[in-house]
């Protein structure tokens, strides 16, 4: 079995994920079979696409029902941008959709000067600056980073999630996920 | 706010990076991959390739290229030229871009942008416009439209784009500095970022550029000497201009 099991929800891009947890030296395959997803050493929920779309995928393939059992077991998982926004109950996107509900909070639509975020921002209180690109944001009483004010890491349990793009974040974002991947 | 980015454009043609690049210390000048990863490790916050060959077997080339970037580039990128349709969007994202940049096309089917932006988020939609004498240029900038690049710029961000790549054809090429008023009137009018294009010369155009804009795209100004990249970012930090932190955790 790989050391990492990346989530498969139909939403194209998980190559630059795959890439950057080959970087950080450990191995990984594309999967939404719930046996692998319950069992995997790492799982990481990316994030490209649609609320609505990834949750239906999810729902379907049992891949979200297997991502709850994960979560009861305390199985290591990390949620990348719409990755750790489908972690929590609810998100206003596509006029509403019902999430894994992972986490206690709901995902809401950015108020800021532009949207979408684009673009690198300093995340405190870890210091860097990593790559954002996103339209809604987490609300959510599990906080461990924010940036801008905003509501950008959260953690509970065994579930990680940022809302940066760590796998486009250059060497701040591939020491981020090397420390996450260094539980496996 | 995020920090403004520095975003070089490779143009690319049947594979190949084409145009003026000046290196002695690359392999190859001409790989894309190579290229790009020299210039991510240089500082740059994005990549932005053009792909101005965009023939039906170019197009084909374009994909493996854009894979093979992804497998390798750790910073955001855009792929632009040739985009159409919605599967040659998804065929680039599909292969790892960050996101399309949407041209002509986008003109000739504005209802493009939203079905793009649909189906892969706002984020993944550029719309870039080439813009002189208050209206949009098509064909590289040598024809003019009836449309007020101000209205287009509205209408794209109305539609789902998720940024605009602004283009002064009068500045493209002269190395003069950006057309900040151009560039300050399009972000004035929208609440999408916008990524200013065309004139930089130097350092000092490119900080004028930042303070009015989200981003700045450089060309020849880093082509002539790729290896002044991290020396650029320097210069427009010390006219007062914060980019992007480069030392990651230790």
């Amino acid at each position: 079995m790989s050391d990492v099991v990346i989530v498969d929800y139909g939403a194209g891009n998980t190559r630059s994920v795959r890439a950057a947890i080959t970087h950080v030296g450990k191995s990984s395959e594309v999967s939404a079979d719930p046996a692998a997803i319950i069992e995997a050493p790492y799982v990481v929920l990316p994030g490209v696409g649609s609320a609505r779309s990834a949750m239906e995928h999810l729902n379907e393939t049992g891949a979200a029902e297997a991502l709850r059992q994960r979560y009861r077991d305390e199985g290591p998982t990390l949620g990348i941008c719409l990755g750790m926004q489908l972690a929590l109950e609810s998100s206003e996107e596509d006029g509403g959709v019902k999430c894994l509900g992972l986490l206690e909070g709901k995902v809401v639509r950015l108020e800021a000067e532009r949207v979408p975020r684009l673009g690198w921002a300093i995340v405190d209180p870890w210091g860097d600056a990593y790559y954002f690109a996103h339209s809604y944001v987490a609300e959510a009483p599990d906080v461990v980073a924010t940036s801008d004010g905003l509501t950008v890491a959260l953690r509970r349990g065994s579930f990680l999630g940022v809302q940066f793009h760590p796998e486009k974040s250059a060497d701040a974002g591939l020491n981020f996920l090397g420390q996450c991947l260094s539980l496996v | 706010m995020p920090l403004p980015r520095l975003i070089p454009c490779l143009d690319v043609a049947n594979g190949r990076v084409v145009k003026g690049i000046s290196f002695v210390g690359l392999r190859d000048v001409g790989d894309p991959v190579e290229l790009a990863t020299y210039y991510s490790g240089g500082g740059a916050d994005e990549l932005v390739f053009l792909d101005i060959a965009a023939t039906p077997d170019d197009t084909q080339t374009m994909t493996s290229v854009v894979a093979e970037v992804a497998d390798v580039l750790e910073i955001p990128f855009t792929v632009g030229g040739g985009v159409r349709s919605v599967e040659d969007a998804s065929r680039i994202i599909e292969s790892g871009a960050d996101r399309v940049s949407l041209n002509s096309a986008a003109l000739a089917e504005p209802s493009l942008i939203g079905a793009i932006a649909d189906r892969y988020g706002s984020q993944a939609v550029v719309v870039a416009i080439d813009a002189g004498e208050g209206v949009v240029h098509t064909h590289g900038g040598r024809v003019a439209t009836t449309t007020p690049t101000l209205q287009w710029a509205v209408e794209a961000a109305e539609r789902g784009a998720g940024e605009i790549l602004l283009t002064s054809i009068r500045q493209d090429g002269q190395r003069s500095g950006f057309d900040l008023e151009l560039t300050a009137a399009v972000r004035g009018a929208i609440s999408i970022p916008v990524i200013a294009s065309g004139g930089a010369g130097s350092a000092q155009h490119v900080a004028d550029a930042l303070r009015v804009a989200d981003a700045a795209l450089i060309a020849s100004i880093v082509h002539e000497n790729p290896s002044g990249l991290p020396g650029l970012r320097r210069e427009i930090e010390s006219l007062g201009v914060h980019l992007r932190p480069l030392k990651g955790r230790a």
